[in-house]
């Protein structure tokens, strides 16, 4: 088993893709909790406890789940935002989540607008901008979801999460495979059970572009 | 949008019904048929539920690319073309990969470093593209004859590369290698490799599977990147794309995205532990002496470790079966034990002996031959006396042999 350990960053000037460290996408029925294969359950708790902890828990919803091009997109959407609104029911005053929707992947100079979305091939801009320390992928494609999540890791200190459809993803601190409505609705549930339970970290927060 | 699974037991245009592969491949009943690689090339592209395959025939070395298009005739291929040379052939599988088909092609040799340039456009844009490169001489003067030299440069490339011993390995992995390249974590082309000619132009027993069965269609909705987007980077490639802008962050988007294609050849060991039974197959690796190869050679090195029983010499055997992703582990493994690790090749530049010894422990052991090129058989005898030669044995020489 790898040594490796898939941590919050700034890792390195170039890190390693953490499948190239000897780091395994969990099989169905698992997810990954640092690169070490772990139980759904265990990783429901944990992701709901980043969350909860983070000065600004944030949502990265990809084009996938975005755009209705299929009923069951809709259906993950509507329960992308009702994970979102569970966050803000859920935080303590301090913690602002936010719902930052990456819309697709075209390379946009110069600049993208880090306030309304999220780029994969330059996501610390958007990370830095709103001091997110703890976000969750979903609905992007795992190309780009890897790309994005091994920069962040690269770069900033932000826990991440990835919510993958299809294998998952060793590139974020915590992933779920298989991805559904009934898996992101579950998490809502973590959430609201382990309100008022997990200290959020409100004053060790770092600030400015240090995240 | 189609579930996979929704489709399995259902039947194509054809009336072949589509089959849960590991029942396909495992558990239907196999039928030993007397057919040339070429020959048993067509019968695994029949049953693969391929949607386009382009061809650039370069028959006399493979007959592959002819014989398909009679499968397109009879109806079991979507689409069939001729591209106008090897590299337009495989810039239209990238074309037609992006546009969501499961996509076989052919090349061997000269052809395969002509389209060169597509096979990192390839691996980077995530397409599974099955390619049988049926390797043959690439120098001058040409060769249609086996010589292996071209795998070399095709394991830089991105690519997933497997080299079959036999037509056997053959027919069983183009069909389990779709199997590989499609998973969404890999989602890479692959490059088939055998030793053209000896494998391609020989008649042999294959057994295959039941020719109304056949692979569960293609499903490009798990691809990790966009199908065809023209807006977006893969194949918005070249119109302002984040690799022309000169700041630190274009370049390290560039540096995520090939680190990205190799942690996806990295991911395929799983998948292709689990189809293949293992990246390498071992025999008696207990032994002093053990041959590693891939390929043809695997067969030699096999005749050969009888010929030094007879002499009471034991000999161990690693075949090596895929290049990329290199089974480092395991055949540092296999060779724990080995005093003196022989590699026989048909390559002039010794290419895996290279891969060996940068992989295992004390790489003095690794005795880099013997090796033929250009097309010259291996018979057993010279890896005898290759191995004896070493050991201070005496041997028969075999010099004059070929001539």
């Amino acid at each position: 088993m790898s040594q490796y350990r898939v941590l919050p960053g700034p890792e390195h000037f170039l890190p390693p893709a953490a499948a190239s460290m000897g780091i395994q996408l969990p099989n169905p029925g698992e997810a990954h909790i640092n690169g070490v294969i772990a139980s759904e359950d265990k990783a429901y708790e944990e992701a709901a406890k980043q969350f909860l902890m983070a000065r600004v828990p944030t949502i990265f919803p990809g084009p996938l789940v975005l755009w209705a091009w299929n009923e069951k997109a809709a259906k993950k959407a509507t329960a992308v935002r009702h994970l979102y609104n569970t966050l803000k029911e859920c935080v303590q005053p301090g913690q602002t989540p936010m719902l930052i929707p990456m819309p697709d992947y075209r390379p946009k100079y110069p600049k993208i607008n880090p306030e309304v979305e999220i780029n994969p091939n330059h996501p610390n801009l958007t990370i830095w901008h709103n001091k997110i320390d703890c976000c969750m992928f979903i609905g992007v494609h795992c190309h780009q979801a890897n790309l994005s999540l091994k920069i962040i890791r690269g770069g900033t200190s932000c826990y991440t999460i990835a919510m993958c459809a299809q294998a998952g993803h060793e590139d974020a601190m915590l992933s779920f495979r298989d991805a559904s409505v009934e898996k992101i609705m579950k998490l809502a549930e973590w959430v609201k059970k382990l309100k008022g339970t997990v200290q959020p970290r409100l004053t060790s927060a770092k600030s400015g572009a240090s995240n | 949008m189609a579930d996979i699974h929704s489709v399995i037991g259902t039947k194509n245009k054809k009336g072949q019904t589509y089959t849960d592969t590991w029942k396909m491949m495992n558990e239907a009943p196999r039928t030993p048929s007397f057919y040339t690689g070429s020959e048993v090339i067509k019968e695994a592209v029949r049953r693969a539920s391929c949607d386009v395959m382009i061809a650039y025939p370069i028959t006399p070395q493979s007959e592959a690319a002819a014989l398909i298009g009679e499968l397109f005739a009879e109806g079991y291929i979507g689409d069939y073309f001729r591209g106008e040379s090897e590299f337009a052939v495989m810039s239209q599988c990238a074309g037609a990969a992006f546009g969501g088909a499961r996509v076989f092609t052919t090349t061997a040799g000269p052809g395969t470093m002509r389209a060169m340039e597509n096979f990192p456009m390839w691996a980077g844009a995530r397409l599974p593209i099955q390619m049988i490169v049926t390797c043959r001489g690439i120098n001058s003067p040409l060769s249609i004859q086996p010589d292996t030299l071209e795998i070399a440069y095709l394991l830089n490339t991105g690519m997933l590369v497997w080299h079959a011993e036999t037509a056997q390995d053959f027919f069983d992995w183009i069909l389990k290698g779709y199997m590989v390249s499609e998973e969404p974590d890999v989602h890479l082309p692959l490059a088939l490799c055998c030793d053209g000619f000896f494998v391609t132009h020989t008649k042999d027993v294959v057994n295959l599977t039941p020719a109304d069965m056949c692979l569960p269609p293609y499903d490009p909705y798990r691809s990790p990147v966009p199908c065809m987007d023209m807006e977006c980077p893969p194949v918005r490639m070249m119109r302002d794309p984040f690799v022309m802008k000169s700041n630190y962050i274009s370049y390290a988007t560039h540096a995520s995205w090939q680190q990205e294609v190799w942690a996806a050849v990295e991911r395929s060991r799983k998948h292709s532990i689990h189809w293949l039974n293992g990246l390498i197959d071992t025999e008696n690796t207990d032994a002093d002496i053990v041959i590693v190869a891939s390929g043809t050679a695997v067969s030699q090195g096999r005749e050969a470790i009888r010929l030094l029983e007879d002499e009471g010499i034991r000999c161990g055997l690693v075949k090596v079966k895929t290049l990329r992703p290199w089974p480092e582990e395991e055949i540092r493994e296999a060779t724990k034990n080995a005093k003196h690790i022989f590699v026989p090749e048909f390559n002039v530049t010794g290419w895996l002996a290279k891969e060996i010894r940068a992989s295992i422990p004390n790489p003095q052991r690794v005795h880099a031959g013997p090796h033929v090129c250009g097309g010259m058989t291996m018979p057993p005898e010279v890896i005898v006396q290759e191995i004896k030669t070493t050991l201070g044995m005496k041997t028969i020489s075999m010099a004059g042999r070929g001539s």
